[in-house]
């Protein structure tokens, strides 16, 4: 389903130029973000990072591990697949790892992520989003380039709105 | 100005393709500034280089840090270990710069035990960065010489970069590819969990030779000796650590007063098993409390630098 409602939300001109005219106003902008915290807390237990990572973890939000790893599981993961930290839930990873197989997406779990930056929490990530702030949160690797940078793929250098 | 050259004795084992030995040294849990040498007393000349752990299971101990400067005075090379857990990425990469400055040759970098775990469950857990960002970042400082915040450094750091994984813990399809993610990052050489489920370590094996990933990094396998049934009965509930009901049984049929001597039999046995496996350059023996126990492991298992003079047994070429 988050696939789903991903391709209805994929960024494009419009969403752009909604989000220019939603960040220019504080107000609006309140009333957006707390409709996003709505409805992604309720279906994915959205802890507002502002920085979505949804459509690259299968749909389920790393940031509800006690850990909040945002590359994997970590290895305190029990045979019968509990959290080491709440043993009465299952890790978000392994979730997350069942879901994208299950929906051709298992490559995703390949990909490398960036550190959070602290000062979009409790911001809009979908506003983020479509102003192409979020370019850079993920990176693959491969053969011909198998060491990607860590700095480098910012939306400043690309030159996309700054706020 | 270039910083100490590390000069590591495990990265030259690993070049040379000698089959490598590290151990473990726990710094103490208070001021004493004697302890650290009495560990890496029983350990010199037998490992190529002993971890120093970073609050282990989140509970407080020296430094990792002040203890690996210990450990070198000692004569024992430390693997420096460095947690997201108590840091961060301000602290993190403030301790890289020192370790650099300070020659030590290896850091371990992870995300660490969670805070609920230890003996300060009211802390505040940092995770500001996760193990693979941590490594990512130490890439950063050292090939780069760039801070995450993008400045440049003149002087850069030496170390080699380790990290860990477990090849038993669910999804366990996933954790070859987890492994190569992190040596993407930046790992060159890791050290699992407790190897006692062999089926399962052979085909995540099989999983890295088949990725490239052994070309890559050094791959030693996690060892150690059970040493009583309360052990493994305390190993059994240790989030992440497999032991197949064989192992179990087999600890279970000899007399009571043998546990200790199967336990250290099995721990060799596997040493020699791991040294047949391609792609496995070496051995991560954790023998918590049980340092003096180290030396005769190894020997029996004819690894490590202490045998290697000798005979030229272990060496993989």
């Amino acid at each position: 389903m988050g696939y789903l409602l991903h391709a209805l939300m994929a960024a494009n001109a419009v969403y752009r130029r909604l989000a220019a005219l939603v960040e220019r106003r504080p107000r609006l902008y309140r009333w957006f973000t707390a409709g996003e915290r709505a409805s992604k807390e309720a279906l994915f237990g959205c802890r507002m990072c502002g920085q979505c990572e949804l459509p690259a973890t299968g749909y389920t939000c790393p940031m509800t591990c006690p850990k909040q790893l945002r590359n994997g599981p970590c290895g305190g993961v029990s045979a019968d697949g509990r959290c080491e930290v709440h043993p009465g839930l299952r890790c978000v990873w392994l979730i997350a790892y069942e879901r994208a197989e299950a929906s051709g997406r298992g490559a995703d779990l390949d990909l490398l992520h960036r550190p959070v930056d602290h000062r979009e929490r409790g911001r809009s990530s979908w506003v983020n989003y479509w102003q192409g702030r979020d370019d850079g949160l993920w990176t693959a690797f491969t053969d011909t380039d198998p060491y990607p940078p860590l700095n480098g793929a910012g939306a400043q250098e690309k030159g996309l709105t700054p706020r | 100005m270039s910083p100490p050259d590390p000069g590591g004795e495990l990265r030259a084992a690993l070049d040379a393709g000698h089959f490598v030995v590290t151990a473990e040294i726990e710094p103490p849990g208070d001021a004493d500034p004697d302890a650290v040498a009495r560990k890496a007393e029983l350990l010199r000349g037998w490992v190529d280089a002993a971890n120093i752990t970073d609050n282990q299971g989140a509970r407080v101990r020296m430094s990792s840090l002040a203890a690996s400067l210990l450990a070198m005075r000692a004569g024992v090379e430390p693997v420096m270990q460095l947690t997201c857990r108590d840091r961060n990425r301000l602290a993190l990469q403030s301790d890289l710069l020192a370790a650099g400055a300070l020659g030590i040759p290896n850091v371990l970098l992870l995300t660490g035990d969670h805070p609920k775990a230890g003996d300060h469950p009211d802390a505040k857990p940092v995770f500001d960065l996760d193990g693979v960002q941590l490594g990512w970042a130490a890439r950063a400082l050292r090939d780069e010489g760039t801070l995450m915040s993008g400045r440049e450094i003149e002087t850069r750091p030496g170390w080699m970069i380790g990290t860990v994984e477990n090849p038993f813990a669910p999804p366990t399809e996933l954790r070859a590819r987890r492994l190569a993610k992190k040596v993407a990052a930046g790992a060159e050489f890791v050290q699992t969990q407790f190897v006692f489920d062999f089926d399962l370590f052979e085909r995540w094996m099989g999983d890295l030779r088949d990725l490239g990933v052994t070309e890559k990094c050094a791959v030693l396998a996690g060892v150690g000796p059970i040493r009583s049934l309360r052990a493994l009965e305390f190993m059994r509930t240790v989030p992440g650590v497999v032991i197949p009901d064989e192992v179990e049984r087999r600890l279970r049929a000899v007399p009571s007063d043998r546990v200790t001597e199967e336990g250290i039999d099995l721990c060799v046995e596997t040493i020699k098993r791991l040294t047949e496996v391609p792609g496995v350059a070496g051995v991560h023996v954790m023998a918590i409390g049980f340092e003096r126990g180290v030396p005769d492991i190894v020997q029996r298992a004819g690894v490590g630098p202490g045998v290697r003079g000798e005979s030229g047994k272990g060496g993989r070429t």
